[in-house]
């Protein structure tokens, strides 16, 4: 009945769990509930706000935010909005450092209050604070947050501003409780609320039909995802009796048969659940269509966090996925197949935020890989720099769509402001997004000594060293596949910056004057994840590497850094992996060693980007307007995006509704309430048969009733 | 003794009967269903001689229901009479379906 | 709490006036003035709804009965007048003295004719509906069972839309019809017990306890369940229902989806487990119930994904969730009942809601068609929020209620019959498929209708009939920990009962497949 009084009562207890680890949190609780308190804050400003706007809807016309005093309902969620976050950051940064002192080897789990209880079941609404979750809260919070304080500048104006900050706060807390969840059914909780919030912030602007649309499709395929994720919670149940993580993850490499029916069904159940929320084939298609919502929606939501949940989710339950081999080999063969399509479709995009979602379906496939061949922490490395670098490309582009809408508003002409044929020499008038997003861009192509390199090369180079196990060909295959996605990823990002910020401009010439750079909210944001992308590899420096000129000789700070922080979560995996597969080879499948890989993607990423800079100046764009969609070929086929969503439209999506009309016309209306109605249609044809005896008339009536009485008498006295 | 007074009610009876059944203005069919009741009254009291005083005693049970048979009966037909302005069966058919 | 309780003697009198003072404020509504009516019914059930929150303190969680009575009624027949409740029965009772009132509030502006006969109707509803869950003798069960019929024939059939009189003979009929064979099972039973226990008796607890071979237990468990499965409604049983809810009021419709339905639930639950255990657990009728519930989830959503009408559409997903709990039901696991049990609750709470949403929009608008609508976030901003929390509490997402409910009963149905779970968890999916859509249509996209511009926001009033709903749906979600607890020992007791009661006959089924 009381929570407030649950909490505390909870907090105590954790302080008592702490004394055995030697890591005492601080307030973990209040993480969480910070962006609910913003999400209920905000929320009741957008409800007062939406009030004021339906009135003047209702009046027949529509409300404008005044010009020169803006109501409270838009200018409190500036403070509220960021401020929770930010206060959440501190607290998990607080959490962090007292993690970081202490040597904690199991998860430190702190139950709030009992959620579902039976006599078999227990789950109780508690979180969990190990090593990932807390790289997880980093991120959620820390990018959060940056995300939250570009989102002032970048949302001030909308109408619906305060109701913006209710979603995103909502998401937040949302994916807290998704990564810090101590059970499968509260991550699930968390799971389906990023889902929910995802839908809302997509369809934000929900008078746009294709808007709404979009974040409905997001919503149900990501549900086809949910319905893996709630069988593998049902298998894990039956099997193990409980639904926390700490004791199904200690049991299982005793309880579950290495690479049995039992654990591959549930890996496989996940892997669906992760590819639903994760956007991977071949339930992708939901995310470049969330591309509707704002930008930084697109960035914190469909590109650094809520995506990113497959991934985490793979790596909580990294055992179960090294006991199952087929199911480890079935995440890295979807992740390196998606990490190569999701590209090749990027290639010819011209929708700049289209390239991006592109981009990070193909960067989400490397997760996958990463966390497929068994390097969970690999897969957890470019999750973490993935959100600096891709959130710092997204917010660029939303810089620059920000800057263009300002333009085509104050000429009032009607251009797609996404368009990267209507861009075009933009580096001059926005030189901090520019710069901040060559930054992001090297990174991602794996420029030394960014971000992206390391991570990603990571991730390369396990794939080729897994190749020397079981299923080697199947590794090795794709091991290629990630170095030939890698060089796609070097040419749509280097021709993504070449069209909007190179050559000439061709928004217009009066529209041009009025391109400007991004104000201070947003730019600081960039700037710092800029920093991000170009430090954040630096904590993983793999040791074969860091020796090398790739780790300056030994220069470079915490080699693999992110790799021993992550040992206690991992380590029950890599014994299950040391038992039954091996180590990981030394060599790629073509010979050569870490170093000398490493070397060659970088120079292959540099070569690519280089190349392309060379040959993109003899480039002619002519602006969207003029040239049209592409058609025929190759290149129409990959700017159809291979035609996807057409083939789900016709092989599921119109089937389903066709089944169900013939189920609603025919079958229920036709066949069973058919045989209801022609029920009662039998009974009253037969009342109407005998109702030709009843005439109405009394002395008929009486006539019948009085032979009727001399025949009874008749047959008595007979 | 006996017989004739059976036979007299039962013409008494047969009477009615015809009555109910052939006449269609109401007022005479209640009369003749009266005539029905009187008859049995009749074979009733004819009866004790030979039964005993029950007899007599179940004519006053049917001539207070009897009496209150026809208070409600000619309600309703005058009920009726006024508002179709007729007192012929034949034309008071609500009841066919 | 509890003893304050005591002070006042509540575990002896709370049940008798739970299901006789509705019925002492339909007379107070037929004899006070027509204008006086709305407000007397409305406050005289939600004084009902507070004296009926005592049951939360004053029930303990134990299995059993609690607070039971009984008197005998006709003696020569073995009847008695048996009231008892628990916990399976608590909740229903706390969702109808809930509902009622909300219901109530609901239709103040409304119902324009006749006020005084249908708020009368409504308390004596309720009178019937409480008899229902509170009555311990089969006798009085069958009565207030089908007293339920009779004022809900009038609501549809008086307050009704166009088709209404169709609709009414139908419900009518149908629910008529099945109870009838229900009846026969009844008498059947009553003469069984005179034979087995030396006495006839309509008790409950004495027909416990009569033996019945498993051919007897078959033909019974087939006559209670018709009553039942027509109540519920479980496919393919169940088209009165959406002719029902879219032409009754909307309080009839508020009443019918969060309470009537889960008399044929309850009946399931109280009556066909317990007193037929072997059939109920006989493989055949198993896979046969078990199949039903899937093919109602559904083939319910799919039919409710194409309606152009909100409200049948609504109706349809009414049954999709029923589909859930005889899921539940029949998998005659803990967790599958536990969660069948909160799947009526649950269900009662956001459906009531959505009907009551559904009723809002067409005193508005007057129409019920979805493409009527459009764009309505825009101006009515409150009731569309209202509206997307209830739609994903129906949708059972977490944190809501119905996820709870829905996540117990597949993972309960999943412990004995995994593949019949596998496929009804793609009810999951399809849920969305009927839900959104219907939102979108109705609350997003362009205002393109002029009418509706002029839509109003919710008022004061309907705010007071949603703010509670929607406080029960997210609280059940977060914390449904006490309503479980309570519920626990009488499923407990139940299911250990169930299995306990095998026939020691060769053919005797196990548990499962």
């Amino acid at each position: 009945m009381s929570f407030p009084l649950g909490t505390v009562v909870a907090l105590e207890g954790a302080s008592g769990a702490a004394e055995a680890t030697g890591f005492e949190p601080f307030l973990p609780g209040l993480v969480v509930l910070l962006p609910l308190l913003g999400f209920l804050a905000n929320g009741a400003l957008a409800l007062a706000a939406g009030r004021r706007s339906a009135d003047a809807v209702r009046a027949g016309g529509e409300w404008h935010l005044p010009e020169t005093e803006r109501p409270l309902t838009h200018t409190w969620p500036s403070l509220i909005g960021p401020g929770v976050l930010l206060a959440a950051f501190a607290v998990t940064l607080v959490n962090f450092v007292r993690m970081w002192g202490a040597e904690l080897h199991e998860p430190v789990v702190i139950p709030y209050w009992t959620w579902l209880v039976t006599g078999t079941l227990e789950v109780a609404v508690a979180i969990q604070l190990d090593q990932l979750s807390m790289v997880m809260m980093l991120v959620v919070t820390g990018v959060g947050s940056l995300i939250h304080v570009f989102s002032v500048g970048y949302m001030r104006d909308d109408p619906g501003y305060p109701r913006y900050f209710t979603y995103l706060n909502l998401f937040v807390f949302f994916m807290l409780v998704l990564v810090m969840g101590a059970s499968f059914p509260v991550m699930f909780v968390g799971w389906e609320g990023v889902g929910l919030c995802s839908y809302l912030l997509i369809g934000f602007w929900f008078r746009d039909r294709e808007k709404a649309d979009a974040g409905k499709k997001a919503f149900i395929v990501n549900r086809i995802g949910d319905v893996g994720f709630l069988l593998a919670m049902f298998l894990l149940f039956t099997t193990f009796g409980t639904l926390d993580f700490v004791p199904i993850l200690e049991r299982a490499p005793e309880t579950l048969v290495y690479g049995g029916a039992l654990v591959s069904a549930v890996t496989l159940f996940l892997l669906l659940g992760a590819a639903g929320k994760s956007a991977q084939i071949p339930l992708y298609v939901w995310l470049p269509d969330a591309m509707a919502g704002p930008t930084p929606v697109s960035a914190l939501i469909h590109a650094a966090t809520m995506v990113t949940a497959g991934v985490y989710m793979v790596a909580r339950s990294s055992v179960l996925f090294a006991l199952a081999p087929a199911g480890s080999l079935a995440v890295a063969g979807i992740g390196a197949l998606t990490a190569l399509f999701a590209a090749t479709i990027a290639l010819t995009q011209y929708d700049i935020k289209k390239v991006l979602a592109y981009s990070t379906v193909s960067q989400l496939g490397y997760m996958f890989l990463g966390v497929g061949v068994g390097a969970y922490t690999a897969g957890i490395f470019h999750l973490m720099t993935h959100a600096f670098f891709k959130a710092l490309l997204f917010l660029g582009s939303g810089a620059v769509i920000h800057s263009m809408h300002h333009a085509l508003h104050r000429t009032g002409r009607h251009l797609d402001a996404q368009d990267m044929r209507n861009m075009g020499g933009l580096a001059r008038r926005m030189p901090v997004t520019w710069t901040t997003m060559w930054v992001g861009t090297l990174a991602i192509a794996g420029i030394w000594p960014l971000a992206g390199f390391f991570s990603k090369d990571e991730i390369i180079w396990y794939a080729g060293a897994a190749a020397g196990g079981p299923h080697a060909s199947w590794y090795a295959l794709f091991w290629m596949i990630a170095l030939a996605a890698a060089a796609l990823t070097a040419f749509y990002m280097t021709r993504m910056m070449l069209m909007t910020f190179h050559g000439g401009n061709r928004t217009g010439e009066e529209e041009a004057r009025h391109l400007h750079e991004a104000p201070l909210t947003m730019s600081v944001p960039l700037v710092l994840l800029a920093a991000f992308s170009v430090f954040g590899g630096w904590i993983n420096v793999p040791a074969a590497l860091h020796d090398g000129w790739v780790g300056l000789f030994g220069a470079l700070p915490m080699g693999e850094g992110l790799h021993h922080w992550l040992e206690p979560v991992v380590a029950a995996a890599s014994e299950v992996r040391a038992e039954h597969v091996g180590a990981f080879h030394e060599t790629a499948p073509l010979g050569g060693g870490e170093l000398a890989w490493a070397t060659f993607s970088t120079l292959l990423a540099a070569a690519v980007v280089a190349g392309t800079a060379a040959v993109a100046s003899r480039w002619r764009i002519a602006p969207a307007a003029e040239a049209g969609e592409p058609t025929g070929g190759l290149r129409g086929l990959l700017y159809r995006k291979w035609y996807v969503d057409e083939l789900y439209d016709h092989i599921i999506v119109r089937p389903v509704v066709a089944t169900s009309r013939f189920l609603w016309r025919v079958v229920d209306a036709g066949i069973v309430d058919g045989i209801v109605n022609a029920t009662g249609s039998v009974s009253r044809a037969f009342g109407l048969v005998g109702s030709v005896v009843q005439t109405g008339v009394l002395s008929t009536y009486a006539f019948v009733l009085t032979v009727g009485v001399v025949v009874v008498l008749a047959v008595m006295a007979l | 003794m006996i017989t004739d007074s059976l036979v007299l009610s039962a013409l008494l009876f047969v009477i009615g009967t015809l009555g109910v059944l052939i006449r269609r203005n109401a007022i005479i069919m209640f009369l003749c269903i009266e005539l029905m009741l009187n008859a049995v009254n009749l074979t009733f009291v004819a009866l004790s001689r030979l039964v005993g005083i029950d007899g007599q005693l179940f004519v006053f049970f049917v001539m207070t229901v009897a009496a209150a048979e026809a208070a409600v009966g000619l309600a309703i037909i005058i009920s009726i009479f006024r508002h179709y302005e007729t007192v012929d069966v034949q034309s008071f058919n609500l009841l066919k379906w | 709490m509890s003893a304050l309780l005591d002070v006042i003697g509540y575990e002896r009198w709370i049940l008798h006036a739970l299901v006789w003072l509705p019925l002492a404020g339909m007379g107070l509504v037929l004899w006070l003035p027509r204008e006086r009516a709305k407000h007397v019914a409305f406050w005289w059930s939600a004084a009902l709804f507070a004296l009926s929150l005592g049951l939360w303190w004053a029930f303990e969680a134990a299995p059993g009965f609690q607070m039971a009575s009984s008197h005998p009624w006709i003696p020569g027949w073995g009847v008695a007048y048996a009231l008892g409740v628990d916990g399976i029965s608590i909740f229903m009772v706390l969702l109808t003295t809930f509902t009622t009132p909300v219901a109530i509030l609901g239709s103040f502006n409304y119902i324009e004719k006749r006020e005084k006969a249908f708020y009368a109707l409504m308390l004596l509803l309720e009178t019937g509906v409480l008899g229902v869950f509170l009555s311990l003798d089969l006798f009085l069960f069958y009565v207030f069972f089908e007293l339920t019929l009779v004022p809900m024939y009038f609501i549809v059939g008086v307050w009704g839309g166009e088709r209404r009189i169709y609709a009414a003979v139908k419900f009518f009929l149908y629910t008529a019809l099945g109870s009838l064979l229900m009846l026969v099972a009844i008498l059947y039973l009553y003469f069984r017990a005179e034979e087995a226990l030396g006495a006839g008796s309509f008790h409950y607890a004495e027909l416990l306890r009569v033996p019945l071979t498993l051919q007897e237990q078959l033909w019974l468990f087939s006559a209670f369940a018709l009553a039942f499965a027509v109540k519920v409604p479980v496919f393919p049983l169940h088209t009165w229902l959406p002719d029902a809810h879219v032409e009754a009021p909307t309080p009839g419709s508020v009443i019918l989806a969060s309470v009537l339905l889960k008399m044929g639930t309850y009946g399931f639950v109280r009556f066909l487990l317990p007193l037929f255990p072997a059939a109920a657990q006989h493989p055949p009728v198993v896979t046969l119930m078990l199949a039903l519930g899937v093919v109602g989830i559904l083939y319910a959503a799919w039919v409710a994904a194409v309606q152009p009408d909100a409200k049948k559409l609504v109706a349809y997903t009414s049954v999709a969730h029923m589909g859930f709990v005889v899921l539940g039901i029949f998998a005659l696991t803990l967790n599958g009942l536990q969660g069948a049990l909160l799947v009526m609750v649950s269900h009662g709470i956001s459906t009531g809601a959505l009907f009551l949403l559904l009723g809002m929009l067409y005193e508005r608008r007057h129409t019920r068609l979805i493409e009527d609508f459009g764009g309505l976030a825009a101006v009515a901003p409150w009731l569309a929020t209202a509206f997307v929390i209830t739609a994903l509490a129906s949708i059972g997402l977490p944190g809501t209620s119905g996820f709870v409910g829905e996540f117990m009963a597949l993972l309960g149905a999943f412990e004995t019959h995994p593949w019949f779970a596998g496929v009804a968890t793609l009810g999951v999916i399809f849920a969305a498929y009927y839900m959104l859509p219907m939102v979108q249509r109705m609350f997003f996209n362009r205002l393109h209708e002029s009418a509706n511009r002029g839509v109003p926001d919710v008022s004061r009033r309907e705010i007071a009939m949603l703010a509670p709903m929607i406080a029960l749906m997210i609280w059940i979600g977060v914390h449904p920990a006490p309503l479980m607890r309570r519920m626990e020992p009488s499923v407990e007791s139940l299911v250990s009962h169930v299995e306990r009661s095998l026939p020691a006959a060769p053919s005797a089924p196990a548990v499962g497949d």
